[in-house]
């Protein structure tokens, strides 16, 4: 069954920038998608209307049988809950150690203390980071950053990762050990994650389903895909 | 569970943040303090010239007196005029026939006696006292009843009394005005510093969003601090009713200036004082905190 299915959406800005037009898509369950296009082809678009940042101005979204475009403001929260998101800036709370900043995610939705401690544990042994627990975020490199975020968005073990350019602020070596460990845990507990991403080499190495987008258009979907030189970044 | 869970957590943030935001925190409370301790002061007031007032109402009575040639009819067409004017300021009257007059004054005084005796008929009038609702209406009352042409003269006790209700009357809606002006004021403060903390906290807020906080439990923390901020506002007040009130009324030994003005006994009267300043202060805080979070905290 799918996780995600799109059909027939728009989304037209306030300023009358159509971001994506007429997208149509389905993602299955245990999925790996990378999302790619140039700047402004609408990626981050794509994204934030699975979260329910942004609502498609027509058409319906889908995710996990919920249809987002008709999700009242009030009850945003219940999608939320159900999956992970991870973002190029990492969004980590600086005053918070990490252990704290992966225990904020389920102190927010009222899980139980004893709960807890176990799963935010569990959480950064799967990312590799129970040792800098007690660090503070700006005690961590980049990767080691990424990796919390990780962690705080899959400490919940939602359905669904939802990252968008998890590596853009990070080395090549650096996004790799990142992908690696998406694709780690993808293959580990079905997580579904879609990706979207500028970087050609991580793309061309994993060979998993890629999006491809143009002015807001999905231009092509291919199973076993690859960055094409004239798609650009 | 899971709701106290969320309402613990709510108390828990809004005391680290009043605490964080110690010297906005400290303006707020002090705002609210001097309004809550202006408000104990109206009430104080208040509560006490009511009571003179009341007292003093009951003094104010219209004497009427009756003519010598008033008929037996006309007296009876009086007494129905008064009955009609309860609907309007008459609150009760007494009757006293000139007769009962003359029994009264015979008991009083032998020479009195004697003297009547040797008169045909009663020089004394009949006379009703009347006891009005509205003393504001008292003149206006006296003045019809003036009109009347077997009506000898009709008085009432003009002058320092009436002067006193009205004076008492502006003291107690001026104070009103300030201090729905200062309560305005309070809410305000404690409204933009409910505002700096969401401000403050934007990040913790966006993640929030993003796990999946639900709208209630993201709000609750703001809400508590108002909550907290205008009852941390009501203790000072609250200790000032309590000592300040009960000295007050031992120095003067429940009597202020004159034997007339008799004060309220402190107890039950400052707990009551104290229980109102603290919902005053509670709700003031809440009033605050809920603008604020409607007006600058957007989820
Ligand atoms: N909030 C917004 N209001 C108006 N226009 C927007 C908004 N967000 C994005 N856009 C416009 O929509 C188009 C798609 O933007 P989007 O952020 O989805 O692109 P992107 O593929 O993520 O780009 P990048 O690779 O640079 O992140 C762009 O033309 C952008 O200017
Ligand atoms: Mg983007």
């Amino acid at each position: 069954m799918e996780l995600i299915e799109i059909k027939n959406c728009y989304k037209v800005y306030n300023n009358g920038v159509t971001a994506i037009a007429d997208l149509n898509l389905k993602i299955d369950k245990g999925e790996f998608v990378f999302v790619i296009g140039a700047s402004g082809s609408g990626k981050s678009t794509l994204i934030k209307m699975l979260y329910r940042e942004e609502k498609p101005t027509n058409g319906s979204v889908f995710v996990g049988g919920i249809n987002v475009a008709k999700l009242r403001n009030a009850k945003v929260f219940k999608l939320r809950r159900k999956l992970g998101i991870v973002f190029q800036d990492f969004k980590l709370l600086p005053k918070l150690t990490v252990f704290e900043n992966v225990a904020f995610a389920l102190e927010s939705i009222g899980i139980q203390k004893k709960e807890i401690r176990p799963k935010v544990i569990k959480a950064l042994e799967n990312v590799g980071l129970k040792d800098k627990m007690r660090s503070f975020p700006n005690q961590l490199s980049g990767g080691e950053q990424q990796r919390v975020c990780i962690a705080r968005a899959m400490v919940n073990e939602p359905k669904l990762l939802i990252c968008d350019e998890p590596t853009g602020n990070l080395d090549p070596d650096i996004s790799k050990e990142i992908v690696d460990i998406l694709d780690k845990i993808n293959k580990e507990s079905g997580t579904t994650i879609i990706m979207a991403t500028h970087d050609r080499d991580i793309v061309n190495k994993m060979k998993k389903r890629v999006l491809l987008l143009q002015n807001g258009v999905l231009v092509s979907d291919d199973k076993k895909g690859s960055y094409k030189v004239h798609e650009g970044n | 569970m899971k709701a106290i869970r969320i309402l613990s957590r709510g108390i828990r943030d809004a005391f680290k943040s009043v605490i964080r935001n110690f010297s906005l925190s400290t303006a707020a409370i002090t705002c609210s303090s001097i309004t809550l301790i202006l408000v104990a002061v109206a009430m104080i007031i208040s509560y006490n010239v009511n009571h003179i007032t009341n007292d003093l109402e009951k003094e104010l009575t219209i004497v009427v007196y009756l003519k010598q040639t008033c008929a037996e009819e006309q007296k009876e067409e009086f007494k129905n005029k008064l009955e009609m004017m309860k609907n309007n300021n008459v609150e009760e009257y007494k009757y006293k026939s000139k007769d009962e007059w003359k029994l009264e004054m015979k008991e009083y005084s032998d020479t009195f006696s004697t003297a009547l005796d040797y008169l045909d008929t009663n020089p004394l009038l009949d006379s009703v006292t009347i006891y009005v609702k509205d003393v504001n209406l008292l003149k206006e009352t006296t003045d019809e009843i003036k009109q009347l042409d077997y009506v000898e003269s009709a008085d009432y006790g003009e002058g320092m009394a009436e002067n006193l209700v009205k004076v008492f009357d502006i003291i107690e809606k001026v104070t009103i005005i300030i201090v729905l002006a200062l309560v305005l004021v309070t809410a305000f403060l404690i409204g933009n510093t409910i505002r700096l903390t969401i401000f403050s906290r934007r990040n913790e807020i966006e993640i929030m969003r993003l796990v999946g906080a639900s709208n209630t439990s993201i709000r609750l923390p703001f809400l508590f601090e108002g909550l907290f901020l205008g009852i941390l506002g009501s203790i000072i007040p609250i200790l000032i009713t309590v000592y300040g009130y009960v000295l007050l009324y031992d120095h003067f030994n429940g009597y202020l200036f004159t034997q007339i003005i008799r004060l309220t006994e402190p107890f039950n009267f400052i707990l009551n004082v104290s229980g109102i300043l603290l919902v005053i202060g509670a709700i003031i805080g809440m009033f605050g905190s809920y603008h604020a979070v409607r007006k600058y905290l957007k989820i």
